[in-house]
């Protein structure tokens, strides 16, 4: 697919955002138009969809995503997202989903306490979301997993909702790195469209640099999922 | 009050605390000789810190000149920049240059782990940025005491959690390096920590103030109290003496010594007249990764907006080297007004001002038209940026503090024209009983039963053991472009995504055998860094080299250090691979004791596609498997003396620099021509560690035969250099053969790649061993011992 006709798809770079570019890439390769966005911007530049991707947007201080989550350009992202955008959450990302209440939960510090990279076994637990629908339910996968502070927590009524509503899109499997409850690696909002992971898919869009080509479905499910809607 | 120019003139005869900042007594009467008067005390602390071993190579400089006069040329065309500069340049083809530095940060990394190691991050990340670079990657060459020693469950976990800290932070992929142990780094361990940058060619930053009336602008964090004095401090021969408790060190940004007694115990200076050493201020720097990685983004966007006439990063002896060094690059004087530095600590004096080694600082000479633009940009990415002086017409570094003059001197007395010395140095008369000590003594193991126990306690060694409880806390991934990272041979990146072009690196140091001798260790080191460059079918080109070693006034360290210099001259020369800039590290040695020598050799190669590049694991069943290079019974100095018989004595392999050349040449082709299904160096633990690591890497099994006249002991473990141990794809046995026979490499077949499933290890005629019986042997030592702490 050419990109300058794939639909426009926004990665939102905060200060210490580190994915970036990789996640502008992978939309690239995927065949959607990537669109660099700046935390300072209060527009969102026509994008359909939103990645906010991996790092240590404002070098983690406070808490994850804390600062992050009071830019400019998110007020215009969770607004965006209240209406139906497609946003997608890429570790720091998810943290920042979490922060900015359009995901439940939060991110704690890895039960390893240490900071772990590896490539990691996950199972797509739920295809119904506008970022998984080219996944097969139950589909074996493995993403590049890297974080410090990776360990999904919610009370027992979040965790049963989120269960319940199969709001669980991705579990930790052969193995739980980080002390995540129930496994979690990544979640949804009641929606669908609002998705956050821990791992990372823009990793795993070549296979010169990434471990697998796993990643490459996320992308493709939300630029199928637009271009269905042109 | 400051001490300023007018009352040195006054005073003449001021009693000033010279030797307490390092200076011999010699090294203060030239600096009164070259100001014609006594130095404030601001020019003191200027002088102290420049002329300290750390800034100044005074001990190294005589032998570091036959770097300089190796030829500048790479099998790619001269290099863009050498030594002298924050780091070398060289050019890779397609418009591309490279720029690549190794330096260490040993000392602040014992006192205060986490913070050393991370700071030493930052400074290497920093000189890379300095020269107009976009920082790519790192990689650490890492050394502790023994793995089951209290304290290095101390300083290891702290070590690898501060690289991480900062260098994932940063975004920049952690690609590979070394971990090594022994006794003599226990309370010295060595980090050192290598970074590459790429640019393109026209947009070559060098650090040098031109231009009268052009601005001085520092940007980047504020200036506070913290490593203080940590570059003199520590360059003075003796802390028994000093008081406090805290000693730290620096990291420097150009060319660089650093240097620190053998005593632990230190303190911070404060040559303000009447203010007594009580007033302690940290040595050990804080970093802030988060505003690196800001000034990383803040610098290559006014890079790109072609504002900077010249650049320095801030390291060691922060304010007094980057004013001196730009000033003496330049070709006129400098005028700065300290009042203007903007503080986190407003109670500092203008000398610990000057000496302030607080990270994340950068300073730029911009022309007046361009400051309000440069200005613009840092607020853009929240960084902080002051013009504090300009480029003046004479030829003097003037700075005015409280309106009065506290420094005016000549630049390059301070920066480039610091103390020289010739050492004594002599062969020490134990290195004959050393390699006298052989290993003929040494009982080998017999039979099969005793070759497979051998390698199972050789692959669980902490030296040969499973990296991955280290390289895991690191991201190897960022950017998109980590081709091959560890546990492979080198590190390879990709540079172009279009054309394919990369860059290959690897680091390597065995300092046993630099014990054994050091000319030929040092060569060793080169030629196994270039080697697993040649495995990952790159072009090796240029080496960076960080030179850990005793103190310098041991005439024996000193001929060390010198035959380790001569023995990287020569091999370079015989490679022809340029030195492009490193660091001496002097005065590594636990009380009386000193370090291994440890001249760690950093080896940068281009790759122009790098799908081409080969991996170190076996890739497919049925690959035939080789050898490459002739194997002879050389186990002196080995993992294996080391393991079975904790025995160090004898004479190291010995290196052909010319077979090296035949080898890479071999490998960098078959590569190439896509011939190989993998390709691994032989080097510590032998053939039998290439095995290991070759089947591991991705599970497969190996069938090997060892050639009926072969003594299998010599053949699994002997450490002879130039070999390597390579899977070949499916009918491309007879290419391999031909460029073998082409280029004067003796090729061996093996055996064959085995199935994955119940993959096993079986060496015909002497044992068979489950990988899984492997693995646990190589994966379990690490973590086991930091499981207990």
């Amino acid at each position: 697919m050419d990109p300058s006709v794939g639909p426009r798809i926004g990665v939102v770079t905060f200060p210490g955002s580190l994915d970036d570019q990789d996640a502008l890439r992978a939309i690239r390769l995927c065949g959607g138009q990537p669109v660099p966005l700046w935390h300072g911007d209060d527009t969102l530049d026509d994008v359909r969809a939103v990645i906010l991707p991996g790092g240590f947007s404002y070098g983690d201080y406070l808490r994850c995503g804390a600062i992050s989550r009071f830019a400019p350009v998110m007020t215009e992202v969770i607004k965006a997202a209240h209406d139906g955008m497609p946003v997608l959450g890429i570790c720091n990302g998810f943290q920042i989903l979490c922060e900015a209440h359009l995901l439940p939960g939060a991110l704690i510090r890895n039960d390893v306490r240490v900071f772990v990279c590896k490539d990691q076994d996950l199972r797509v637990e739920s295809v119904d979301t506008t970022w998984t629908s080219d996944f097969t339910q139950g589909q074996g996968i493995t993403l590049v997993l890297k974080s410090g502070e990776g360990g999904y927590v919610a009370d027992e009524e979040t965790l049963r909702r989120l269960e319940g509503e199969g709001q669980v899109i991705f579990r930790y499997v052969n193995g739980n790195p980080n002390g995540s409850f129930n496994d979690i690696a990544g979640i949804c909002n009641e929606r669908g469209n609002v998705v956050g992971l821990m791992p990372h898919p823009e990793h795993n869009v070549d296979s010169l640099t990434g471990p697998t080509q796993d990643g490459r479905a996320i992308f493709s499910s939300v630029i199928n999922f637009l271009a269905a809607r042109v | 009050m400051a001490d300023t120019v007018g009352d040195a003139a006054r005073t003449p005869d001021q009693a000033q605390p010279w030797a307490e900042l390092g200076l011999k007594d010699d090294e203060y009467a030239r600096i009164k000789e070259i100001l014609g008067r006594r130095p404030t005390s601001s020019e003191l602390a200027m002088y102290s810190v420049m002329w300290s071993e750390h800034c100044s190579y005074k001990s190294s400089k005589v032998h570091l000149r036959q770097f300089a006069e190796l030829p500048t040329e790479t099998p790619v065309g001269k290099l863009l920049a050498g030594i002298g500069e924050n780091a070398g340049v060289v050019d890779i083809g397609q418009g591309y240059a490279v720029t690549f530095k190794i330096e260490s940060h040993n000392h602040p990394s014992y006192v205060e782990p986490y913070q050393g190691a991370a700071t030493g991050v930052g400074g290497i990340v920093r000189d890379i940025l300095a020269m107009g670079a976009r920082p790519i990657g790192v990689m650490d060459s890492l050394r502790f005491g023994p793995l089951h020693e209290p304290d290095t469950a101390r300083v290891l976990p702290g070590v690898v959690a501060g690289i991480g800290g900062y260098g994932n932070c940063l975004g920049l992929p952690n690609i590979g390096g070394e971990v090594a142990y022994d006794h003599t780094y226990l309370g010295n361990p060595l980090v050192n920590a290598l970074c590459v940058g790429v640019l393109r060619h026209e947009d070559l930053h060098l650090a040098k103030a031109t231009g009268a009336g052009n601005q001085v602008i520092l940007y980047g964090a504020s200036t506070g109290a913290d490593g203080i004095g940590g570059v003199s401090v520590l360059a003075s021969e003796s802390f028994d003496d000093a008081e406090g408790t805290n000693a730290g060190q620096a990291e420097r940004s150009t060319e660089q010594v650093e240097a620190y007694p053998s005593t632990s115990s230190g303190r911070s200076s404060s040559t303000s007249s009447g203010r007594k050493p009580a007033s302690k201020r940290p040595s050990v720097q804080v970093g802030d990764p988060f505003l690196e990685k800001l000034l990383i983004e803040c610098t290559l966007e006014i890079f790109a907006a072609g504002l900077i006439t010249g650049i320095q990063d801030l390291g060691g002896a922060g304010l007094s080297c980057a004013t001196s060094e730009l000033a003496s690059a330049g070709d006129g004087g400098m005028h700065i007004d300290l009042d203007l530095v903007p503080l986190r600590n407003t109670t500092l004096s203008p000398e610990e001002i000057l000496m302030s080694e607080s990270q994340e600082r950068m300073m730029a000479i911009v022309e007046p038209e361009h400051v309000e633009d440069f200005l613009a940009i840092c607020r853009k990415w929240d960084v902080l940026a002051t013009v504090i002086g300009e480029v003046t017409a004479g030829d003097r570094l003037v700075i005015d503090w409280h309106g009065e003059t506290v420094v005016d001197v000549p630049p390059r007395t301070v920066a480039h024209e610091g103390p020289v010395y010739q050492r004594p140095y002599g062969r020490p008369e134990w290195q004959d009983q050393v390699q006298a000590n052989g290993i003929d003594q040494l009982p080998r193991p017999a039979g099969g039963e005793e070759l497979a126990d051998t390698l199972l306690r050789l692959i669980g060694s902490p030296n040969l053991c499973d990296k991955s409880w280290v390289t895991d806390q690191y991201d190897r991934y960022v950017r998109g472009n980590s081709v091959l990272a560890q546990p492979d041979d080198a590190g390879v990146l990709r540079i172009d995504e279009y054309s394919g072009l990369g860059v290959a690196l690897a680091t390597d140091c065995n300092s046993r055998f630099a014990l054994l001798d050091p000319y030929a260790g040092a060569q060793l080191a080169l030629a196994e860094a270039y080697r697993n460059v040649a495995s990952s079918g790159a072009e090796p080109l240029a080496i960076t080299d960080c030179l850990n070693f005793g103190s310098p006034e041991d005439p024996a360290i000193m001929w060390q250090f010198s035959e380790a210099v001569r023995g990287l001259a020569d091999g370079c020369r015989a490679l022809g691979t340029p030195v492009t800039g490193g660091n001496v590290s002097f005065y590594n040695q636990t009380g009386s004791t000193p370090i291994l020598p440890t001249p760690v050799v950093g080896v940068l190669g281009v790759i122009d596609d790098v799908t081409r590049r080969t991996s170190g694991g076996f890739s497919a069943a049925e690959h035939p498997i080789y050898l490459l290079g002739e194997t002879r019974d050389e186990l002196a100095g080995s993992a294996w003396a080391q393991v079975i018989h904790d025995h160090l004595g004898g004479r190291p392999p010995e290196v052909d620099f010319a077979q090296e050349k035949a080898l890479a040449e071999v490998l960098i082709r078959a590569s190439r021509r896509g011939l190989l299904g993998s390709a691994h160096d032989l080097a510590d633990g032998g053939l039998a560690q290439a095995l290991v690591e070759s089947a591991l890497r991705y599970g497969f099994g190996a069938r090997i035969e060892l050639p009926s006249e072969a003594d299998p002991f010599v053949w699994l473990f002997s450490e002879t250099t130039g070999r390597a141990l390579v899977s070949v794809k499916e009918g491309a046995d007879r290419d391999l053969a031909s460029l073998c026979r082409i280029n004067g490499v003796m090729l061996t077949k093996l055996g064959v790649v085995t199935a994955q499933e119940d993959a096993s290890l079986e060496v015909v005629g002497q044992f068979m061993l489950p990988l899984t019986r492997i693995r646990e042997a190589w994966q379990d030592t690490i973590p086991a011992v930091m499981a207990t702490h």
